[in-house]
């Protein structure tokens, strides 16, 4: 039995007193374990479990304090947190209530960056075959950056002094702080729309990685691996990597450098025209010589040949001209033949039997006619 | 720019000419045909290199839609 006069707790009334110890105690606490049991709740909230060897903590993880995170948290790693420890009265249990979170050994942006760019990497945004080649003489440029850093200043002046004239599209958007990542994407996103840039540089100058982390953020990557268009990125300098340089058709390391390698040198490609002028005019020069001495020889070749045939026409002629004098009537008459016509018909006299005292008629000698009168038909 | 044919298009152009007339295998008549359309492709690019006017915009929306407007520095 219980004595009189002890003092009996009502459960709530206990529970009030761990809660009031307890809370006050524990308010502001770095607590650091093994995350297991990881739950990602629809509505936002993540519940877990923080452990060691010996002992383990229910964690509850709200949506207004977890969005901040930029790295995935998984069952088996070893975070760092910071919170309160809270009694939910309902069921008497203690909880850490963490308001923030970060890997240990790690830096938490670090480790994002890491987890992005494997995830991104596994599903292909990396992959060199969905790479654009970048033109070597774009006609506009487009340039998503700030349009008062000194990024933007810097690309100007280098794509001035390389090739003047050309013409730059800047599609302006905040490069670091809250929604960078947001208007980075849909500046991407416009120039794709209204389509008239032949290759985009996007970039910002130098910083730390929490100014340059926009760059980092997935829907970057995404507007990036998405564009139709070329793009070149240009983030911080040499050293600073950022996701959007693995998406990125091509990296450059400087902003500077980009606007370098967006365009050919106006003077060097002054110089390619140049010999390409000097092959085209020393062409026809060249072809019509060719053409020259074809036509020479040609005429060289016709002419020995024509002279050929002449010389085998006039041999034929004269083979030819000596076979008619031999069949000649006439060459007859000069072996001592004559042949006579009756007068004045002059038809040819094969017969004497035609003939008649005092007919006259012409005999023609191989040299010479003449005419004499018949004395006698014998 | 965009409707004309691109700088880049040309210069491509411009090499396969100059490739076609040192290959020597066109009748005369068809490669005097190409070497015309080589000149002319020279000049246009030179034409359009002498262009110097530069123009840097700045990409705007005006009521829901995407524009351009000069870009002051």
């Amino acid at each position: 039995m219980v004595k009189e006069g002890v003092y009996i707790y009502k459960v709530r009334e206990l529970t009030a007193g761990i809660k009031a110890v307890l809370e006050d105690t524990f308010s502001n606490i770095w607590i650091e374990g093994e995350i297991s049991n990881f739950i990602s709740h629809s509505s936002g909230h993540f519940y877990f479990t923080l452990k060691d060897d010996k002992s383990e903590l229910k964690c509850i993880f709200f949506k207004g304090h977890n969005e901040k995170i930029k790295f995935e948290i998984k069952d088996g790693m070893h975070a760092v947190c910071f919170g309160k420890i809270g009694i939910y009265e309902k069921r008497g249990q203690y909880q850490l209530y963490i308001t923030r979170m970060e890997p240990k050994g790690i830096g938490a942006l670090q480790l994002a960056f890491e987890q992005l760019k494997e995830r991104l990497f596994k599903e292909g945004l990396f992959d060199e075959s969905a790479k654009k080649p970048i033109p070597v003489l774009p006609g506009r440029i487009g340039i998503v950056t700030s349009p008062t850093g000194a990024a933007i200043r810097d690309m100007l002046h280098v794509l001035d002094k390389r090739f003047p004239g050309v013409e730059v599209l800047i599609s302006p958007s905040r490069v670091q702080g809250e929604s960078a990542a947001e208007e980075i994407a849909r500046a991407i996103h416009d120039l794709n729309k209204l389509g008239n840039v032949d290759v985009i540089i996007v970039g910002r100058g130098g910083g730390s990685l929490e100014d340059l982390w926009a760059f980092n953020e997935e829907i970057v990557a995404r507007a990036i691996y998405n564009s139709k268009i070329p793009i070149i990125s240009a983030v911080g300098h040499e050293v600073d990597w950022t996701i959007s340089d693995f998406v990125a058709d091509k990296r450059a390391p400087t902003p500077s450098v980009a606007a370098e390698m967006v365009i050919i040198k106006k003077s060097d490609l002054l110089e390619k025209l140049d010999a390409i002028e000097k092959q085209l005019k020393d062409y026809p020069l060249e072809a019509v010589k060719e053409l020259e001495q074809r036509v020479d020889e040609l005429e060289k070749d016709l002419s020995l040949r024509f002279r050929h045939y002449m010389e085998l026409k006039e041999e034929n002629f004269k083979s030819l001209s000596e076979k008619v004098e031999i069949l000649s009537p006439l060459s007859i008459l000069s072996r001592g033949y004559s042949v006579s016509f009756k007068m004045p018909g002059r038809e040819i006299l094969k017969n004497v039997s035609s003939l008649k005292k005092g007919d006259a008629i012409e005999t023609r000698l191989s040299k010479g006619i003449f005419r004499s009168k018949i004395e006698e038909v014998l | 720019m965009t409707k004309e044919l691109k700088f880049e298009e040309m210069m491509k152009k411009l090499e396969g000419i100059v490739d076609d007339l040192e290959s020597n295998e066109m009748p005369l008549e068809d490669s005097l045909k190409r070497y015309e359309e080589g000149v002319k492709l020279l000049r246009l690019c030179r034409k359009r290199l002498d262009e110097t006017k530069r123009k840097v915009e700045l990409l705007v929306k005006k009521g829901g839609n995407l524009t351009t407007e000069p870009f002051k520095e």
